[in-house]
C-alpha cells in the first residue's frame, strides 16, 4: 500500500478508536442524570467510566496530532474551517473533564449535582457536534482553490448534517446504555438494559437513514456493504441486549460504530475533505500529505507504539472488569 | 484589533494559563511517586498519608493541565492554519510522539493509580505512578523539542514549491542544541515549583495546627525545601548553558534581554535600566561589569552583539522591517525570572536553617514563606513570556514571520468569540480550582485506615468499590 493510503487508514483507525471508546463514555455521561436517580446510583454510573474516560479521550488528541503530522493541509483546513463547532467542543470537554475529576473531591450534594449537569452537557455537546462535523466532511464543504474553507457557520447546518448529529448522539447513548448494563448490577442494570433497547432501535432507524443518505452522496460498493454491516451489527447487539447477554451486546454496538465510521471514511477516500465548489479543489490523501520521509518515520513510530498502547489500555479494562454495585455511601 | 492580534492574545492567554498547571504537575507527580516509594520501602504510615494528600493535590492540578492542554493542540489548526501548513511536516512528528508515547501513558496509568489502590498489588500500583512520571517527562521533552525547533530550526529543508519546511532528519530535531539545554532548565524550574508547593503547604499546617501531624509535615517541609534548593542550583547551571546557546542561535533575544543597543566587548550585565519610552535608548542603569560577556559567551572579555547592529544585519538578510522584539517586555521578564527564582531559593535555605535539628518554624517565618509556592511559579511564567516574546517577530526563527502564520480564513469575530470564551472559562475555573485546592489543603492528612489487602485470593470477585 502507498504510504499516504496507509496514513489515511491509520487516521481513520484513530477516529474509529476514539468514537468506539469515548462514544460509550459520552453515552454514560448523557445518561448520568437519567439513569442515576440518587447520589449512590450516580456515583456508580460515573465509576463505570472513571478509570478509563481519560485514556479514551487521548485517542482524540492523538488523532489530531497524527493528522497534523501526516496531513498538515487537512489538519489546517479542518480545524480552521470548523472553527466555532470545535471551540464549543473544547469548552464542553474542558467542563466535562474538570467536572469528572472534581465531582468526588467535595462531600456536598449541591456541588455534585452541579458537576453532574456539567458532565451531562459536556458529554452531549461533543457527541452532537462530532456528528455534525463528520456529516459535513462527507457531504463536502466549500473549499477554494488553495484548499481554504470559505463557507459560513450557517452552511454547516444542512438537514443531512443535522441528521448526522442526531444519529451519532443517539448511537452513543445506546452504546453507553449497553456499557452501563454491562458494568452494573441490580435495578440500575435493568433500567440501563431497557433504555438501551429503546435508544438502540431509534439509533438503528437514524443510522439506516443517515448512512444510506451518506452513501447516496458519495460511496461505492465497498462502503455500502460496510454501512450495511454496521446496521447488522447494531441489530445483533440489540438482540443480545434483549436476551441479557450484555457483553455481546456491547460488542455489537462497538462493531456498529466501527463499521459506521469506516463506511464514512471509505466513502471519502481518496479525498480527505471534498470541496463542494469544485471537486478539483478538494483535499486528497496525496495533496494534503507530508513528505515520504515524515510518513515513513511516523509509520515506524506508530507500528511500535500503537500495539503497546492498546495492550496497556486493554489491561486497564481487564483490571476494572468487575460490575459496579450500588451501595449506600460508606 | 485584527485577527492576528487576537490570535496572538489568545495564544498568550491559553499558553500562560496552561503553564500554571504544567510545572506543578510535572514535579508533584514525581514527589508523590517518591513518597509512595518511601512508604513501600519503609512501611511508615506518614509516607502513605503524605502520598495520598499530595497525590490528591496533584490530581486536582493535572485535571486542569490536561483540559487546557487540549486547547493548545486545537489552537494550532484553528488560529494558525498557515503556520500548521508550513511546519506540519516537521513539527507534527514530535507532537505525534508526544501523543503516542506520553499522553496515553499518563492518562491510562493515572486511571489505574486512582482506582487501583485496593485492586492492584502494592508493587504494581507503585509502578503505575512511576509510569505517569515517565509520561510527564516524555511529554515535556517532545513538546520542548517542537518549541526548540521554532527557536532554532534544524533537520529540515525549505521546499519553495510547496512553501513549507520539510523534515530531513528527526534525530537533529530531537537533539537540537536548544532542546538539550531547555529541557533540563524547564524540568529543574518545575521542581522548584513543586518543592516550594510541598514546603509551603507543610509550613502552613505546622503553624496553623501545631501538634497535628507534626512529624509528617516536618518531613514534607524539609523535603520540599531541599528540592527547591537542589532544583534551584540545576536551574542556575542549565540557565547559564542556555544563555550561551541563545546568544549563539538567537543573538537578538540576548541583546533584547539586556537592552544592549550597541555591541560591547566586554559587556556588563545590567541589573536595572530605565530607557526612553520608545525603547531605543537607555537613560540610566546599574551594571555589573564583565558579567554579560561571561553569561553570553563563557569568557569575561567576549563580545556581545547589540540590538542596532543586529537589526542592520537582519535587514540585509531578510529584507526591510523591524526584527526587534518588545524590548521592555523581554528585558523585565528576563530579570524577574532570575530575581524571583533566586528569591525562592533563598527562602528555601532560610526554611531549612530555621527548622534544623527539630526546631519548630515561627510565625514570622510563615509570613515570609507564604508567597513561597507562588514565587517559582511566576518565575516559570516570566521565563516563558521572555523566551516566546523574545523570538518575535518570528514564529519560526528566520523562516516564518508571526504575521504569516495566522489562519487566513477565520474572521476576527470568530477569534474574538473564542478568546472571550476561553478567558471567561479560565477565570471561572481558576476560582473553582483554587477553592478546591485550599479546601483540600485545609483538610490536612486523612486519618489512618487499615489498608485493604490487595493480594488476597478472592479479591477479583469483590465488587469494585467507589473511588469518586
Amino acid at each position: 500500500m502507498e504510504l499516504t493510503t496507509v496514513w489515511f487508514v491509520i487516521i481513520a483507525g484513530l477516529w474509529i478508536g476514539y468514537f468506539v471508546l469515548e462514544g460509550f463514555d459520552f453515552g454514560v455521561g448523557i445518561l448520568l442524570r437519567v439513569l442515576g436517580r440518587d447520589e449512590p446510583e450516580r456515583r456508580a454510573v460515573i465509576t463505570t467510566i472513571g478509570p478509563v474516560w481519560d485514556g479514551n479521550e487521548v485517542w482524540l488528541i492523538v488523532a489530531g496530532a497524527m493528522t497534523f503530522a501526516a496531513f498538515p493541509e487537512w489538519y489546517a483546513t479542518l480545524f480552521s474551517g470548523f472553527y466555532l463547532p470545535l471551540f464549543v467542543i473544547l469548552v464542553a470537554l474542558i467542563l466535562r473533564g474538570v467536572a469528572l475529576e472534581y465531582r468526588g473531591k467535595r462531600d456536598d450534594l449541591v456541588w455534585r449535582s452541579r458537576m453532574d449537569w456539567l458532565i451531562t452537557i459536556g458529554s452531549m455537546l461533543p457527541a452532537v457536534l462530532w456528528g455534525l462535523i463528520f456529516a459535513n466532511l462527507v457531504r463536502g464543504v466549500p473549499l477554494d482553490t488553495s484548499h481554504e474553507f470559505v463557507g459560513s457557520l450557517g452552511s454547516l447546518f444542512s438537514p443531512f448534517a443535522l441528521l448526522g448529529a442526531a444519529t451519532v448522539t443517539v448511537l452513543f447513548v445506546a452504546h453507553g446504555a449497553i456499557f452501563l448494563a454491562l458494568k452494573t448490577t441490580g435495578e440500575l442494570r435493568r433500567r440501563a438494559n431497557r433504555l438501551a433497547s429503546l435508544c438502540g432501535l431509534a439509533a438503528a432507524v437514524l443510522a439506516v437513514g443517515f448512512l444510506g443518505w451518506a452513501q447516496g452522496i458519495r460511496g461505492d460498493a465497498v462502503s455500502v456493504v460496510v454501512a450495511g454491516l454496521a446496521a447488522v451489527a447494531l441489530l445483533a447487539g440489540l438482540v443480545a441486549n434483549k436476551r441479557g447477554r450484555e457483553g455481546w451486546a456491547f460488542v455489537g454496538t462497538a462493531v456498529a460504530v466501527v463499521f459506521a465510521v469506516a463506511s464514512l471514511f471509505l466513502a471519502l477516500f481518496p479525498m480527505v475533505m471534498p470541496s463542494s465548489l469544485d471537486s478539483a479543489w478538494s483535499l486528497t490523501t496525496t495533496n494534503a500529505a507530508s513528505t515520504a520521509y515524515t510518513l515513513k518515520l511516523l509509520t515506524v513510530i506508530a507500528a511500535i507504539f500503537t500495539p503497546l498502547v492498546m495492550l496497556y489500555q486493554g489491561w486497564t479494562y481487564w483490571v476494572f472488569r468487575q460490575r459496579i454495585t450500588v451501595e449506600v455511601a460508606p | 484589533m485584527d485577527t492576528l492580534d487576537l490570535a496572538r492574545w489568545q495564544f498568550a492567554i491559553t499558553t500562560v494559563y496552561h503553564f500554571f498547571f504544567v510545572p506543578v504537575t510535572i514535579s508533584l507527580v514525581a514527589i508523590t511517586a517518591g513518597l509512595q516509594t518511601a512508604w513501600y520501602r519503609t512501611g511508615k504510615d506518614k509516607y502513605l498519608r503524605l502520598t495520598k494528600f499530595y497525590g490528591k493535590l496533584f490530581l486536582i492540578n493535572i485535571a486542569m493541565g490536561v483540559v487546557t492542554g487540549l486547547v493548545q493542540e486545537f489552537q494550532f489548526g484553528m488560529n494558525w492554519s498557515d503556520y500548521s501548513r508550513f511546519v506540519g511536516d516537521v513539527f507534527g512528528a514530535p507532537l505525534a510522539l508526544e501523543g503516542l508515547l506520553a499522553f496515553f501513558l499518563e492518562s491510562t496509568f493515572i486511571g489505574l493509580w486512582i482506582f487501583g489502590w485496593d485492586r492492584l498489588p502494592k508493587r504494581i500500583h507503585l509502578a503505575c505512578i512511576w509510569m505517569v512520571v515517565l509520561g510527564t517527562q516524555l511529554s515535556a521533552y517532545f513538546i520542548l523539542a517542537a518549541n526548540s525547533w521554532m527557536q532554532n530550526p534544524v533537520g529540515f529543508r525549505y521546499n519553495a514549491d510547496r512553501g513549507r519546511a520539510e523534515l530531513t532528519d528527526i534525530w537533529a530535531v530531537l537533539t537540537n542544541k536548544v532542546v538539550l539545554v531547555t529541557y533540563p532548565h524547564t524540568i529543574f524550574a518545575a521542581f522548584m515549583v513543586g518543592g516550594a508547593f510541598v514546603a509551603g503547604v507543610a509550613i502552613w499546617h505546622l503553624v496553623r495546627r501545631p501538634g497535628v501531624d507534626t512529624g509528617a509535615f516536618r518531613t514534607a517541609l524539609r523535603l520540599g525545601a531541599v528540592i527547591v534548593i537542589a532544583a534551584g542550583a540545576g536551574v542556575a547551571l542549565s540557565g547559564d548553558q542556555q544563555g550561551k546557546v541563545m546568544t549563539e542561535v538567537q543573538p537578538m533575544k540576548m541583546a533584547a534581554a539586556e537592552a544592549l543597543y550597541e555591541s560591547e566587548k566586554p559587556a556588563s550585565f545590567s541589573i536595572f535600566t530605565v530607557g526612553t519610552l520608545d525603547g531605543s535608548r537607555e537613560i540610566y542603569s546599574v551594571k555589573v561589569p564583565y558579567l554579560l560577556s561571561f553569561l553570553a559567551t563563557g569568557h569575561f572579555e567576549g563580545e556581545v552583539q547589540g540590538i542596532n547592529p543586529l537589526q542592520h544585519a537582519y535587514e540585509q538578510l531578510y529584507g526591510p522591517g523591524s526584527y526587534k522584539p518588545n524590548i521592555p517586555l523581554t528585558y523585565w521578564t528576563f530579570r524577574l525570572m532570575i530575581g524571583v527564582g533566586m528569591a525562592s531559593a533563598g527562602l528555601a535555605v532560610l526554611l531549612l536553617w530555621a527548622t534544623r535539628r527539630g526546631r519548630a518554624p515561627n510565625r514570622l517565618l510563615v509570613w515570609l514563606a507564604l508567597p513561597l509556592p507562588l514565587l517559582p511559579l511566576f518565575a516559570n511564567v516570566f521565563g516563558w513570556v521572555f523566551t516566546e516574546t523574545g523570538r518575535q517577530p518570528w514564529l519560526v526563527f528566520g523562516l516564518l514571520p508571526t504575521s504569516a502564520g495566522v489562519s487566513p480564513g477565520t474572521t476576527s469575530s470568530e477569534v474574538l468569540t473564542s478568546l472571550i470564551g476561553f478567558t471567561v472559562l479560565y477565570g471561572v475555573l481558576a476560582v473553582v480550582e483554587s477553592k478546591l485546592m485550599f479546601r483540600t489543603i485545609r483538610g490536612g492528612l486523612a486519618g489512618t485506615s487499615p489498608e485493604p489487602e490487595p493480594d488476597g485470593p478472592d479479591n477479583a470477585d469483590k465488587p469494585l468499590s467507589f473511588a469518586y
